[in-house]
């Protein structure tokens, strides 16, 4: 039996250690978009103009983004589920249908972020757009980060290996999904 | 009971929903817009991203089922999260209190490129654009 550390078997606060320490990621992860959406929040209440810069965002490219998401967030489960299961080469797929998702996002992203810099808007136009291509900027590192992880542990599990891995991930990765489900109204809906 | 022993929700389903609850949110503000309500807009745009959530924490995430004391573990970031807001929210959002008052940051300011709110605001052929 090859040898793994302790922290990764024990499990004396009652969960695997390893989802314990996703719940700390999460928890952490609250705390960074949290202080970065209360802080847009703040700005945002007290600058009326900045409605007017909002109604420069496309709609329709982050309703997309967010169906996107949604799905990859369904695909994950649906992987949990497999490994759950045992069934190693179908959490495996899940899990390369949500970095196509992850993927997708991304490229939509890279595009709609590319047409705003080409009409003048960038990260030091004003206030609202640094806060647009912080937090934002921000959730793609994640979902980016998100993927290469994914992309190791779908084939890890392909094997059959560290199948619980698959949980973990999937976790961070609705986590992401969280983080845009609220900034989605904040940065495209309240105009 | 742990997360390890849950019966699995129709997964469909629940996305199924979820998507339904995204054109809600997208069509809801533009009727909001169109009739004036605001209440409208506010209550499709950000009541149903809490409900999204709450669908996603509990059907994707299984906090139904996980340890309560890991709900405990992100109410408690959630909170500070609020207590941030609650405590720097009058210096951002107010421009007077006892004792206090903010100097005026939307007075039309030397154009400088790169200055904050109320300055970068004022300037740039970004502003008049859209796409």
């Amino acid at each position: 039996m090859a040898f793994r550390p302790i922290a990764n078997t024990r499990s004396v606060t009652g969960i695997p250690t390893g989802r314990l320490a996703i719940w700390w990621v999460i928890g952490s992860e609250i705390v960074i978009f949290g202080g970065l959406l209360m802080s847009y929040l703040m700005f945002r209440l007290a600058h009326d103009e900045w409605a007017a810069h909002a109604a420069n965002t496309n709609t329709a490219i982050g309703a997309f983004n967010t169906l996107v998401l949604l799905t990859s967030s369904l695909t994950a489960v649906l992987g949990h589920k497999a490994a759950e299961e045992g069934n190693g080469p179908k959490a495996a797929k899940m899990l390369w249908l949500t970095c196509l998702g992850g993927a997708t996002f991304a490229c939509v992203k890279a595009y709609e972020w590319s047409t705003e810099i080409a009409h003048g808007f960038t990260l030091t136009t004003n206030s609202f757009w640094g806060f647009y291509y912080t937090a934002a900027g921000l959730h793609a590192l994640h979902v980016i980060a998100g993927c290469i992880v994914m992309l190791i542990v779908a084939n890890k599990a392909r094997k059959g290996i560290d199948l619980h891995h698959v949980e973990l991930i999937g976790l961070y990765w609705h986590f992401v999904d969280l983080v845009w489900i609220f900034l989605f109204p904040l940065l495209y809906i309240a105009k | 009971m742990s997360a390890e022993a849950h019966a699995h929700p129709n997964y469909v389903k629940v996305w199924a929903i979820l998507v339904a609850l995204l054109a809600v949110s997208v069509i809801g503000p533009e009727v909001g817009d169109a009739t004036g309500i605001q209440a409208i807009t506010l209550f499709t745009a950000f009541g149903i991203a809490i409900v999204k959530a709450y669908m996603v924490c509990k059907n994707f995430m299984h906090l139904n089922v996980e340890k309560r004391y890991i709900v405990y573990l992100l109410t408690t970031c959630l909170v500070f999260m609020l207590l941030f807001f609650a405590a720097a929210a009058p210096d951002v959002m107010k421009t007077e209190g006892t004792n206090w008052t903010k100097p005026l940051v939307l007075t039309a300011p030397p154009a400088h490129h790169g200055e904050d709110a109320g300055h970068g605001d004022s300037h740039g052929g970004a502003d008049a654009g859209a796409h």
